[in-house]
């Protein structure tokens, strides 16, 4: 598996993003899983891959960190990447004693006062002397999210970030990743179910439905024919999801950016 | 001196296994691997056949046929047409037979079949002593070697991968690591009788611990103190030594679960 990673990169294929998959395909047991998908992350970029239950968004996630080896398609990644990762859900056995401060250790070196820095920055420092079973599922996300940091990644890797957290805390996590991308500079790559709580922090969003549905800003892909056939228009009441329906946005150096949806297929 | 020589070496030689086991068999526990790693003991029997046969050091034969067998495990692992634990099970069974089988066509050896399955730890000399000290040693270095890597994999493999930890290199060390312990313990506690020695005194450490280091420490003291009981329980009732020191470790597993106010684990759970 990771031979896969170990063939010479060419440099100039990256052109300066962290990461780029090309023609990424995957079948199982004959049943396709992901088809042709093509998605890369920019540095200081969130990319967001959205898409209904049982997308492969997951998968395409795991292929992009080298945990899963596609049966087509290549992969860059620009070397000496280093990639703070968010698994989906993680249950530590009761059988193993291990408290906050001991679980955060084992992803490298973790001196004392930057790791109280980490986890005041995820607001969960006062976890730190608990024994893992003991925390709540959104507390967890953010101890998994600290442990990222404590390896200053260049990238950080998402899976399902607001997962266990009540409807009112979730548009706090996308927030926080926005804010921790701004500090941190780093790219983000997260997956998510559902776009409107992630339009605010994603600066590109990725449709999937076994391959690329529609991508491009979040405004232009929450507009997209191809996003409302999987979706529907499927706001729930008393939900305000916050539309700007300006015509440009403003990168990173705040110049203007026309909206546009890159690609488009038929779902 | 107080003690007899061979009570003596017992002793020596018993702690020194029950040093390594613990750390070892706190990960064995906390791998779910406690059949796994009474699988690689029932083949000893075979290595130590293979050792007679071949006319070399019984030891390596039985370190070599474990790791072989480990390897052989994770391969058919990989397919899934039966469970894990089926697996196990024809594969220990199979390997126990087996080596009784190859024992019996041993012409003009005596083998003290008792002593391999059981342990005579009584019978130690001075050169088991030195080969279970080294042999222990290696051991633990090579765990501390791998303690955080295998550390991390074992709470969570992918984000121990992610983070850049060779996860085949150190599952392979891992099982080496079972191996070694398997042909330095089986002096003492037999094959049949080994993964005991690993899993109960780490099982007991559990309720007193609350970072795995705390867990592999206590579990290297509980197992240090049932060898020395066992080994005293054996002298005082004649019993058979290394299922005397089973006894022990049973019973301070159970004194420690029964003990109220001691359990780390509930403390932290009741925030739940």
């Amino acid at each position: 598996m990771f031979e896969f990673f170990r063939k010479p990169q060419p440099k100039t294929a990256l052109q300066g993003r962290l990461l780029d998959a090309r023609g990424i395909s995957l079948q199982l047991s004959g049943r396709r899983v992901l088809e042709d998908v093509d998605l890369s992350v920019e540095p200081g970029q969130i990319t967001t891959i959205i898409g209904p239950n049982g997308a492969g968004k997951t998968t395409l996630l795991r292929i992009l960190l080298g945990l899963q080896t596609p049966s087509a398609g290549r992969l860059l990644r620009r070397p000496g990447l280093r990639v703070g990762y968010m698994p989906q859900r993680i249950v530590v056995d009761d059988v193993m004693p291990i408290t906050v401060r001991r679980f955060m250790a084992l992803g490298g070196r973790a001196p004392r006062d930057e790791l109280r820095r980490v986890l005041a920055e995820v607001g969960v420092e006062h976890l730190l002397e608990q024994p893992v079973q003991s925390v709540s599922g959104g507390e967890m996300q953010r101890i998994l999210l600290a442990r990222a940091l404590l390896r200053r990644p260049h990238l950080l890797a998402l899976d399902e970030p607001a997962q266990g957290v009540d409807v009112s805390g979730q548009g706090e996590v996308f927030q926080l990743i926005a804010a921790l991308r701004d500090r941190y500079g780093c790219g983000v790559v997260m997956v998510s179910h559902e776009l409107h709580l992630v339009m605010e922090a994603a600066d590109s969003v990725i449709c999937l439905n076994q391959h690329v549905c529609c991508t491009g800003r979040p405004e232009a892909v929450s507009q997209d024919p191809a996003y409302l056939r999987l979706f529907g228009h499927s706001v729930p009441p008393g939900v305000a999801v916050y539309t700007h329906h300006h015509d440009h946005r403003h990168d990173l150096h705040g110049d203007v950016v026309k909206d546009a949806v890159k690609e488009h297929e038929e779902c | 001196m107080l003690m007899d020589d061979f009570i003596f070496r017992a002793l020596l030689g018993g702690l020194a296994v029950a040093l390594v086991a613990g750390p070892l068999g706190s990960f064995v526990v906390w791998r779910r691997m406690a059949y796994f790693g009474d699988t690689l003991a029932h083949s000893a029997l075979l290595g130590v056949a293979l050792g007679f046969l071949i006319g070399i050091s019984v030891n390596l034969t039985v370190i070599v046929l474990c790791v072989s067998l480990a390897m052989l495990l994770v391969l058919l692992q990989r397919q899934r047409r039966l469970a894990s634990d089926t697996l196990l099970g024809i594969l220990a069974h199979s390997a126990l037979s087996l080596g009784l089988v190859a024992i019996s066509f041993l012409e003009g050896v005596r083998i003290d079949l008792m002593a391999y399955l059981f342990g005579d730890i009584l019978a130690v000399s001075w050169n088991d002593v030195w080969w279970i000290f080294g042999g222990g040693l290696l051991a633990l270095v090579l765990l501390l070697v791998l303690w955080r890597p295998l550390l991390a994999v074992t709470v969570h493999e992918d984000l121990a991968r992610v983070e850049g930890v060779r996860v085949s290199l150190v599952s392979i060390g891992f099982m080496l690591l079972i191996a070694l312990v398997i042909a330095v313990a089986m002096k003492v506690v037999g094959i049949l009788l080994i993964t005991s020695l690993m899993i109960i005194p780490a099982a007991a450490a559990r309720r007193l611990s609350s970072t795995p280091e705390q867990m592999a420490l206590l579990a290297a003291v509980i197992g240090s103190l049932a060898v020395a009981g066992g080994i005293w329980g054996s002298l005082e009732w004649d019993t058979p030594t290394g299922p005397s020191i089973v006894v022990a470790a049973a019973a301070l597993f159970a004194v420690i679960f029964a003990m109220p106010g001691m359990d780390m684990l509930r403390r932290g759970a009741a925030r739940r």
